[in-house]
């Protein structure tokens, strides 16, 4: 299957600061593609260089085979979400969708299935200045599938949305997935994408930490350990100690790297210690993010300069 | 409630040709559909025609008998049909009305939802320029045609007034109805520039009010530049008789700077959104 957005050397720099530095990745239809990152890691520069709002200072990006800039209209090719707030509040919902719309040469009954696909029917001719956030988000989910487009971008698109919103969003981009879209989704949160997406594409200060599925993903770097709880810790502690185990006792609970669930149990039934709690606990897909991405975070907090 | 299937892989062939006039009628709907839009236009006809208006009245309300020989002897009647006053306050405002219509995109992010949509800026820019021209052309001929109507009718209370027909009558109708796309576009460019609010008002001020009160006609130099400005034009083509001064110029010459401005106005729009970010 052919790569639909294509990223080859990507590389933008604003002055001294270097925002996205040699990406290289490739988007494929048919799944929803995670892009994920700590704040100012380059995912929304890189969506603007997908664009073509942003020129690149190096490197190539395209769409379907070209320059998304080459393109006279853009909407039934790339539908994009990429800030809610990139409206202006003074036109009604219907108003603006329909400017949108016009300029590409869709049809003005569009604009009424697309309010209504993402629940702003009955405010369509409200004043978008009096939207909340999830409804604005709303609206610019509404603006992308306005074309009707095989490539869908959007950044931060579950931000002030509420569970059900969430949970929305979560179906339509997996529905827009099945049906041989391209889906390519920005977040800083993995918990985000870990019920989104199927493939990841994670970046750290502007550059690609890793491309893969989110299977192989989340076999990465994942630590196991075995988590028990006995009343008797510190015999159990001594024994596994003694079969090679690391293990980090806290009153009765014992953390267990280095010996798997099995051989735990099997020490204990040996010496007839009572065991209340035997599990294997492994990282999360969070902690998995957070440990690829924890030397590339841009602003972090606690730190004293 | 699910959206019509997608026709995948996308065939192209069938989608309605790029049309410049779609642009043209999308940027019509984003004009209309701002409230600021008619409000602005409204509150700048009143402006205008009353101001117009008041100095009629008051050369209606201290007419003496006498006045009659050197009024119609010096044309004072066309003179009155648009006042400097009100061409500049036409000016100002209609230069805001035209820098909004970019800058307000760009103060909002609306420029980036645009710029997505419609890969092809400069086309975007042309069709801004095209709505922009043709909307506040309009403005200007109900502007202008009001002023007369209304001076004309005041002054015809003391049997002073011109008709449409007078030699000079419709120059001066014309010149001030053409002032509003000149500024409005000069407006627009402007924004284009300079992006921000603040600074576009403040350029669009310094352009169209404060550069023609600097550019006296005392050294030749400065008659020159103060020609060229859109102001000074319509200075040179509302006086029906002006006297002799020391740098003559043509109302033909008037009339290119009218059409010079207009046209770098759009060159400039058009131009500067190519090679910039966002």
């Amino acid at each position: 299957m052919n790569p639909v957005i294509d990223i080859s050397e990507l590389t933008k720099r604003y002055g001294g600061t270097t925002a996205v530095n040699g990406l290289t990745f490739t988007v494929h239809p048919g799944r929803v593609t995670g892009f994920l990152g700590p704040n100012g890691s380059g995912k929304s520069t890189t969506l603007r260089m997908i664009l073509g709002l942003d020129r690149p200072t190096g490197g190539t990006v395209t769409v379907a085979g070209r320059p998304f800039r080459d393109r006279p209209r853009g909407l039934r090719h790339v539908g994009a979400l990429l800030d809610a707030h990139d409206v202006h509040g003074g036109r009604s919902a219907e108003a603006h969708l329909w400017a949108l719309a016009r300029g590409n040469g869709i049809p003005r009954g569009r604009v009424g299935e697309v309010l209504r696909e993402v629940g702003l029917a009955d405010v369509a001719r409200r004043r978008i200045g009096g939207f909340s956030l999830g409804m604005r988000q709303r609206l610019g989910i509404a603006s992308a599938l306005l074309g009707d487009p095989p490539v869908l971008l959007f950044d931060e698109p579950l931000n002030g949305l509420d569970p059900e919103g969430v949970k929305w969003v979560r179906d339509l981009f997996r529905r827009l997935a099945a049906e041989g879209r391209t889906v390519f989704v920005s977040s800083h949160l993995m918990s985000e994408m870990e019920h989104t997406a199927d493939q990841l594409v994670v970046i750290g200060r502007g550059e690609l930490l890793a491309a893969e599925s989110l299977v192989d993903f989340s076999a990465r770097g994942t630590r196991r350990h075995v988590a028990v709880t006995t009343p008797a810790a510190t015999a159990l502690r001594d024994l596994l100690t003694a079969e090679g185990a690391t293990v980090h006792a806290e009153g009765e609970r014992l953390t267990v790297t280095g010996l798997d669930a099995v051989r735990v149990s099997e020490i204990a039934r040996l010496h007839a210690l009572p065991v209340h709690e035997l599990a294997t606990r492994t990282a999360s897909l969070e902690e998995a993010f957070m440990e690829l991405t924890a030397d590339r975070v841009q602003f972090s907090g606690g730190e004293t300069r | 409630m699910t959206l019509a299937p997608a026709a995948l892989p996308t065939a192209e062939a069938s989608w309605p040709r790029a049309r410049f006039t779609d642009l043209v009628a999308a940027e019509w709907i984003k004009h209309r559909s701002l409230r600021s839009t008619w409000i602005a236009y409204t509150a700048a006809l009143l402006a205008v025609v009353g101001f117009n208006a008041g100095v009629a009245y008051d050369t209606y309300s201290h007419w003496r008998p006498e006045d009659r020989v050197p009024f119609a002897r010096d044309g004072i009647a066309l003179q009155e049909a648009f006042t400097p006053n009100a061409a500049m306050l036409m000016a100002l405002a209609l230069g805001a009305v035209g820098a909004l219509v970019v800058v307000g995109e760009y103060a909002t992010g609306t420029d980036r939802t645009t710029f997505a949509a419609v890969p092809a800026r400069g086309s975007v820019m042309a069709a801004k320029a095209v709505v922009v021209a043709l909307v506040t052309t309009v403005f200007g001929a109900v502007a202008a045609g009001a002023s007369f109507a209304v001076t004309q009718g005041i002054l015809e209370l003391r049997d002073a007034g011109a008709s449409p027909g007078d030699p000079g009558a419709l120059r001066i109708v014309l010149a001030s109805a053409l002032l509003a796309p000149v500024c409005a576009l000069t407006g627009l460019a402007l924004g284009t520039l300079l992006r921000h609010t603040a600074s576009t008002m403040v350029a669009t001020v310094l352009v169209l009010l404060v550069l023609p009160l600097f550019l006296t006609d005392g050294r030749r130099w400065s008659a020159v530049a103060g020609h060229a400005l859109p102001y000074r034009a319509w200075l040179r083509l509302a006086d029906p008789s002006p006297g002799p001064v020391a740098f003559p110029w043509t109302t033909g010459g008037a009339w290119t700077v009218y059409a010079v401005w207009a046209c770098a106005a759009c060159a400039v729009a058009v131009a500067g959104v190519r090679a910039r970010d966002r």
